[in-house]
């Protein structure tokens, strides 16, 4: 997974950096990108029309990165029927990266990362908020805003006990008895998750 | 370009990251408490009817739906 991420950061770092004809600059550099010899000939064939606009000068420049790393980390934290947290300004959060409990302060290096069922907290002078996120991704920018996206998000207490250990016995059950090999990964999936809720309200 | 990382085990089984996700949401939602659980299934519920196509005209319709007595 680290390597995963190495690879993806310096592709992304590479197609900035590079001023090769397919590498396409970020929409800070915009005006440098405008192609003059296309625009010469183009006004040469059609005077009285304006060169016709690419997708890049319609977008908002991205934001430039401070000099000096903030002091607070903003978080956006979506859900598909909700907004949780928008532009939420925070000391730090915890989230539950594939590789592991992820802390995420200003300043942060830019990541994408996968999240696994797990807790997220956001931590705010002494208040910490947790939430269990079922799986989702985290976008952490160079300007110290991360949005968090997941698919279902729950605060820990709306969770039962009860029927996470029937649901982790269940699926412990399934996994054994499993034949193909989508049978096996769905109770995989339900024995990870459950963990996950047991280990969440244990932990 | 080499792919060199190991791959999770429910893509290496055949299944797509979106039905893994959808599968996580569902076995969260079941464990929740009520009222929570109720607001949860109820915001999820579904409601489309699909009609394959043949000499393009639409075939008998399948109705698909969460809400009972449709």
């Amino acid at each position: 997974m680290l390597r995963q991420a190495s690879r993806l950061l310096s592709r992304s770092v590479a197609a900035g950096t590079s001023k090769s004809a397919t590498a396409r600059g970020f929409s800070t550099e915009v005006p440098s990108t405008i192609d003059s010899t296309f625009v010469e000939s183009w006004k040469k064939v059609a005077p009285n029309m304006d060169p016709p606009q690419t997708p890049s000068s319609f977008m908002k420049p991205r934001p430039s990165t401070a000099s000096s790393i903030p002091t607070k980390l903003t978080v956006n934290f979506v859900l598909p029927y909700a907004s949780e947290l928008s532009g939420k300004e925070v000391d730090m959060v915890i989230i539950p990266a594939t590789t592991g409990q992820m802390g995420v302060l200003p300043g942060h290096v830019p990541t994408i990362a996968e999240l696994k069922p797990g807790i997220m907290s956001v931590h705010e002078g002494t208040d910490v908020n947790k939430y269990f996120v079922s799986s989702g991704f985290a976008f952490l920018h160079a300007n110290s805003v991360a949005d968090i996206i997941a698919v279902e998000a729950v605060p820990l207490e709306n969770i039962d006990a009860s029927q996470v250990q029937k649901g982790l016995a269940e699926f412990t059950q399934k996994l054994a008895a499993a034949s193909t090999d989508l049978e096996k990964a769905e109770a995989q999936i339900g024995v990870e998750v459950h963990s996950a809720m047991n280990a969440a309200l244990t932990g | 370009m080499a792919s060199s990382a190991a791959v999770p085990f429910w893509r290496a089984a055949g299944m797509t990251y979106i039905t893994y996700s959808n599968i996580c949401a569902n076995l969260v939602r079941n464990c929740l408490k009520e009222p929570f659980k109720a607001e949860a299934l109820s915001r999820e519920k579904v409601h489309f009817s699909i009609s394959k196509w043949a000499d393009g005209k639409p075939e008998k319709p399948i109705l698909r739906s969460d809400t009972p007595g449709v």
